[in-house]
């Protein structure tokens, strides 16, 4: 099953490569992985996307508490959350097909923020599989490019990851 | 105070009294090796070869229960370390390893002799430092001897640029540490503690299984104090061995892919398992479904907590520090009025006495040539069951782990997790240092000798009197088993020829050598030679060249799928 992990570190120069190397080294699944400081600067936050057996995702929660720079760990679907993803496209848009993109981009609620002679670029947050969704209801030859940045998850009301 | 980076380094091992550093020097630690003249408080063992530093301080430690201390260059001598941190690492054992690095400005920029020496050495350790500033000198020290030590030990990597050893900064050794992210548990759960009282008492066929978190945790005299209040069978890991005295009658021999007949079957068939600073590793239980019972309740206690489930699902988890949780254990049952169930117990018994009764450890005694087994026999016997033994990896190391009856934690030192061939020598010389009037023997083979051979010149420079027991079988000999028995006796590569005359090159270096070809010699050669009590013999037994070890669980099958050497 799918999980989304969230982990407070220390923000130290190689606590990154550790958990990374974590889940190479022991053939773990990383979906996506995303990082940056929080408001308190020596911490950082890091949101992995993974898999793996109930058994699995145990070890992987161990074995990332067990990584001395790790301050805490929760698996988000311990209980309720919400997770966002943002995604921006660069699809073709001539002719009849501006307006097409635009219908699409409204219908998911995505906001154009570049537009050029042959194309736009929407960008568009959401849940994984809501971007998922998106580029699946377009037509694979209209996508140029795409970037997404890997899943952010919160736990909601007051479940709080917070020192 | 201002010093430089290189005296505060040397401030820093003086404070956590340090007292052996093993080394090699060069250009990145240059101004540490300065600071290391001028100071008596420690003293410094040069070693011939980064690993063998790595492995002395590994052993030193093992030996000791304090944190072994290596000091080796930037580039190739940190490289050469990192088989010893590796060792180190999957046997957890504690330790520090200081390693010169090139100047900050020059690091990224391919300079002479730089490597990523934290990211080479990342999967490898507990954890591991880059000094960017001499302030930052002390604390970071203070931090490594405090994770390497507590929790689930293990070796911390402090990497250290030139110009930091250098650069002037205060001096001042911190008091304690605080980390946030760090914070080990001591005492296990109360509730899961008496949960696991209750399924021990209730026990009709129990077991305890120990490891070397036993050892580690110095928590033999709780463990004999529990199993003896139980009357319930131990058995030890390759690891744990010395954690359980092996002269005592509870105590069922070692278990896993070599262990006894009785420790593997009452293993696989006890209701009630109660597994100490183990962690059911692959050599231990096989192959975990064929070790799966349905009828098997498991109780584990450990310090690490992803040791547990992690290969074998358990029932009653504990995590805590060994000691503290048997103590705890220990403390109840002296409240307790319930015992346990006698006649169970004694019916429990009455079946591992008829396994026992298998002797899955007889061999041929009538042999014209020297029985390997027999020479470990004889060498317990002379040293009394009273040396530290230091293993290689192979066959030897299997017969010293089942013929030498180890009654005391520490003195048995070995690389069980990474098995690491070439270990036995440098750790040989960490032992001797850690207890110099004390008896130490080297179990080796003569391929693993010849990986770290070079250290019979440090053995000279500080008189150690060590004894190499070689069990020379011209042989990688446990290669040469497993091609026998999977492989249909296609011996690739396993022969070892071309040896060098062993009593000749120990001669060369100063040392006693021996060679010793018969039976009848075995005892005099290992007598003569412990009576050079300052002296270091390089003893050459020639031993049977087709000797198996036996039992043995064939990979991958269950340890009831146990082969004797009597099946075949
Ligand atoms: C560094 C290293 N390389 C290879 C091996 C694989 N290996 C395990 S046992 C063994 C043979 C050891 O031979 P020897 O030291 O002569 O001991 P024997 O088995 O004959 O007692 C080998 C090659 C290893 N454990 N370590």
């Amino acid at each position: 099953m799918k999980h989304i992990i969230s982990i407070l570190m220390e923000n130290e120069a190689g606590a990154l490569s550790r958990v990374a190397g974590l889940f190479s080294a022991r053939a773990y699944n990383i979906e996506s992985l995303t990082v940056a400081p929080t408001e308190d600067a020596t911490l950082s936050r890091m949101t992995i996307v993974t898999s793996g057996s109930d058994d699995v995702i145990e070890q992987i929660i161990k074995q990332l508490n067990k990584l001395i720079d790790v301050v805490k760990v929760l698996d988000l679907n311990d209980g309720r959350f919400i997770e966002r993803e943002l995604m921006l496209v660069k699809v073709k848009a001539t002719g009849s097909f501006r307006d097409e993109m635009k219908r699409m981009c409204d219908i998911f609620r995505g906001r154009i923020i570049d537009v050029a002679d042959g194309s736009y670029t929407i960008e568009l947050t959401g849940s994984g599989s809501k971007l998922d969704a998106f580029l699946e209801a377009l037509d694979k030859a209209v996508i140029l490019e795409t970037v997404r940045t890997g899943a952010s998850g919160i736990g909601r009301g007051d479940r709080i990851l917070k020192l | 105070m201002e010093l430089s980076g290189a005296e505060i380094v040397i401030r820093c091992l003086q404070e956590e009294n340090v007292k052996y550093v093993f080394g090699y020097p060069g250009g990145a630690v240059l101004n540490i090796y300065d600071e290391i003249f001028k100071q008596d408080k420690f003293k410094h063992i040069l070693v011939r070869h980064e690993q063998a530093a790595v492995h002395a301080a590994d052993a030193y430690s093992r030996a000791t229960g304090q944190v072994g201390v290596a000091l080796v260059t930037s580039g190739p001598g940190a490289t050469n370390a990192i088989t010893g941190i590796a060792t180190a690492h999957m046997d957890s054992i504690p330790m520090v390893i200081i390693s010169g690095q090139a100047p900050t400005p020059a690091i990224g920029l391919d300079a002479f002799q730089e490597v990523d020496m934290i990211g080479i050495s990342r999967p490898c350790v507990k954890h591991n430092f880059l000094v960017k500033d001499v302030k930052d000198i002390a604390p970071t020290i203070k931090k490594a001897f405090f994770i390497a030590a507590t929790g689930r030990p293990g070796p911390v990597v402090v990497d250290i640029p030139k110009d930091i050893t250098a650069h002037l900064g205060h001096y001042e050794y911190p008091k304690s540490v605080e980390m946030r992210s760090y914070t080990p548990i001591l005492k296990g759960h109360s509730g899961q503690i008496k949960k696991a009282i209750k399924l021990m008492l209730e026990a009709k066929r129990p077991m305890l299984y120990t490891g070397g978190g036993v050892v580690l945790g110095d928590a033999a005299d709780q463990l004999i104090k529990l199993a003896h209040r139980l009357g319930f069978p131990v058995t030890n890991t390759l690891m744990g061995l010395g954690g359980y005295p092996a002269t005592d009658k509870q105590f069922v021999g070692m278990l896993g892919m070599h262990g006894t007949l009785e420790a593997n079957m009452a293993m696989q068939n006890c209701d009630v398992l109660v597994a100490v600073g183990a962690r059911f590793d692959d050599r231990v239980i096989g192959n975990p479904q064929h070790f799966y019972n349905k009828d098997r309740t498991i109780v584990h206690i450990d310090v690490d907590p992803s040791s547990i489930s992690k290969r074998v699902k358990v029932d009653v988890p504990i995590v805590g520090h060994v000691q503290s949780v048997l103590a705890e254990m220990n403390e109840l049952l002296d409240a307790e009025t319930r015992t346990p169930d006698a006649a169970a117990l004694k019916a429990w018994w009455t079946q591992i006495e008829e396994w026992r009764g298998r002797n899955c450890l007889t061999y041929n005694r009538n042999s014209e040539i020297i029985k390997p087994q027999f020479v470990i026999e004889k060498l317990w016997e002379v040293t009394k069951g009273d040396a530290y033994v230091t293993s290689d990896v192979g066959q030897h190391q299997m017969w010293a782990a089942q013929y030498y009856k180890f009654d005391k934690p520490r003195r048995w030192i070995n690389s069980g997790g990474l098995g690491t061939m070439g270990v036995g020598l440098p750790y040989a010389m960490g032992v001797q240092f850690a207890d110099p009037s004390a008896k130490v023997a080297c179990v080796t083979g003569e391929g693993s000798i010849q990986m770290n051979i070079q250290e019979l010149s440090t053995c000279k420079q500080f008189h150690l009197p060590i004894k190499v027991v070689l069990l020379n079988n011209r042989y990688l000999g446990m290669v040469r088993q497993w091609q026998q028995f999977f492989y249909e006796n296609r011996y690739s590569e396993s022969y070892m020829d071309s040896l060098p005359d062993f009593v000749k090159l120990a001669e060369s270096y100063g040392h006693v050598g021996m060679n010793i070809e018969k039976p009848a010699d075995v005892e005099g050669a290992l007598t003569e030679a412990f009576n050079l009590t300052d002296r270091f013999v390089f003893m050459n037994f020639i031993t049977d060249q087709n000797e198996n070890v036996f039992p043995m669980v064939p990979n991958g099958k269950g340890l009831s799928e146990i082969i004797l050497a009597e099946d075949l």
